[in-house]
């Protein structure tokens, strides 16, 4: 437990934790309401902020914040409005996102894109003191707005229409949705990095169906795998000197690969409890009742 | 007391250029149950839409409870099952989770309490679906699915509900399922309005038909009776593209 003795890696591991509890949290309503690869695309509009942030020489995590949020926020719009050629519409705000980063790190007094580089991937020794207070600030808005209001955003991802007639917020709950993984990308930056955000917010997911049939037990485990991945992945980052993000993200996979394979059983012994709970004269197996006469007198 | 719950006047409605609803008049009292027929693309669903605010009015008015449907807030008193899709949500769900996220609009902020969570029960027995509480949705029938949906509609306890095409693609046995837990909410006297592509087995229960053609209304009256051949009691419907040898499907016997 050497590793705990080195202020950055205290701070590092507690931003792990973070990013582990915060990003399956979130990324679970992304799955249900089929938008897994949102993240991905407030990753990209985040670079935008970062670039900012060196320009003027302000936080980068703030301001990665301010435009990764304003960018959901946008994207949101674009979801409800330009309903034939939203697509195209997201795909410029991601790919102006990604070159905006590059070209104001650029413009940058003395930058150049190897300031982005932690960024974009992760590092443990960048997290510095300013960074984890910010990090703790967004991550507990993230877990407040996940927890407190997920029978909320249940109802809204799983179906929109029958939420309306709930008497449901259904633009704000989208907008708030929308605005809470913007913040989840920001916290999971330094650590994971903006390119690797994404895939945090959906494999935990992913890999807890394989074994739930429950939303209930898929966020529980998706949470629990989530910072399992993030303190393993941030511990083997420190010994074996490899990129944290890329780390936590293969040990995700990992997870997710092995899981699935323990499924399999899992699946074939609920299908026989199943068949044992059946009531006797409700066959599993087709039981064709011989001698019909042929056609069974069909006429018109 | 006495208005209206559901009053349409002179509603009209576009999809992209194409006018789907031409100057709609409906009117739903307390207590009726009202089926709203025609044929594919006639405007039934449609009307339903514009009524919950799916799909905007571009003129005429829109009541319910005697309020304009704009600045209507009290939706615990409607109870929506809509058109079942087989999209499910992206992350597995237990029948119980489903059936509770109706019951949000009559909690405070979402918080459960004992009696939601026995509201849900109810609702659940109601369909006859209260030992399948814990299991996933994507694991049941067609039917089944359908007796879930209008759980999470009864679970708020409304005074009216409003159905899209609930009979549509529902075996047999839950479609007698679903008679009877109508007829059971009709005899409490809530309001009911649904779509139908056939009065089918709920034709008992039905007070009045409003049959749409063209976006218009053509008919507004006692339900229309069944003519020629169909009316035949035992009648069976024999669909030429059904391969040979299947069941032929008995709906006379049902009603």
């Amino acid at each position: 437990m050497e590793f705990l003795n080195y202020a950055f890696m205290q701070r590092a591991l507690l931003a792990a934790v973070l990013v582990g509890v915060t990003a399956p949290a979130i990324g679970i309503f992304l799955v249900q309401r089929r938008q897994p690869l949102m993240g991905d695309g407030i990753g990209h509009v985040a670079m935008t902020g970062v670039g900012l942030g060196f320009l003027l020489n302000a936080s980068p995590v703030w301001m990665a914040t301010a435009v990764s949020v304003l960018g959901s926020v946008l994207m949101e719009l674009i979801r409800w409005y330009g309903r034939t050629r939203g697509d195209i519409a997201l795909a410029m705000l991601f790919y102006g996102g990604m070159a905006g980063g590059v070209m104001f790190v650029n413009l940058a007094p003395g930058g150049s894109n190897a300031n982005l580089t932690s960024y974009l991937f992760g590092s443990l020794s960048t997290v510095s003191p300013s960074d984890v207070n910010a990090i703790t600030v967004l991550a507990a808005f993230v877990v407040l707005v996940t927890l407190g209001l997920r029978r909320q955003l249940f109802a809204v991802s799983q179906d929109e229409e029958f939420a309306r007639v709930t008497g449901l917020p259904v633009r704000a709950l989208n907008l708030l949705t929308a605005v809470t993984a913007a913040v989840t990308v920001t916290v999971a930056m330094r650590v994971v990095g903006l390119i690797l955000v994404s895939a945090l917010m959906v494999v935990p997911v992913a890999a807890a169906q394989q074994l739930t049939r429950s939303f209930a037990a898929t966020f529980a485990i998706a949470v629990a795998l989530g910072v399992t991945v993030s303190i393993s992945g941030t511990i083997t980052s420190f010994y074996q000197d490899v990129p944290p993000g890329a780390t936590i993200v293969l040990l995700t996979i990992a997870a997710f690969v092995a899981l699935t394979a323990a499924a399999a059983p899992l699946a074939r012994r609920r299908a026989r409890a199943a068949a044992a709970a059946r009531p006797a004269g409700e066959p599993a197996e087709c039981s064709i009742p011989a001698g019909r006469a042929a056609g069974d007198g069909l006429g018109v | 007391m006495d208005e209206p719950v559901i009053a349409m006047r002179g509603v009209t409605a576009e999809l992209g250029a194409r006018p789907v609803l031409r100057g709609i008049d409906l009117t739903v009292r307390r207590g009726e149950v009202v089926a709203l027929l025609g044929a594919n693309g006639s405007g039934k669903s449609t009307a339903i839409r514009a009524i919950i605010g799916r799909v905007p009015a571009s003129d005429g008015t829109i009541e319910l409870f005697g309020t304009p449907r704009r600045g209507f807030r009290d939706w615990a008193r409607v109870g929506y099952v809509p058109q079942r899709t087989t999209a499910a949500g992206g992350v597995p769900a237990t029948v119980s989770e489903i059936v509770s996220s109706g019951r949000l609009s009559r909690t405070r902020f979402g918080l459960f309490r004992r009696a939601d969570r026995e509201a849900v029960r109810r609702a659940l027995e109601l369909v006859g679906m209260a030992d399948r509480a814990g299991d996933p949705v994507n694991a049941l029938s067609g039917g089944q699915h359908q007796r879930v949906l209008i759980a999470r509609a009864l679970v708020a306890e409304p005074e009216l509900l409003i159905m899209d095409e609930p009979m549509a693609g529902v075996d047999l046995a839950s479609q007698e399922v679903l008679a009877s837990t109508l007829r059971e909410q009709v005899a409490r006297g809530t309001t009911v309005l649904l779509v139908l592509h056939e009065l089918g087995p709920l034709e008992p229960l039905i007070d009045r038909a409003v049959v749409l053609r063209d976006g218009c209304v053509l008919h507004d009256g006692p339900p229309p009776k069944a003519v020629g051949q169909h009316a035949l009691p035992g009648h069976d419907h024999v669909h030429p593209h059904a391969p040979a040898g299947t069941e032929p499907i008995r709906t006379g016997l049902l009603s």
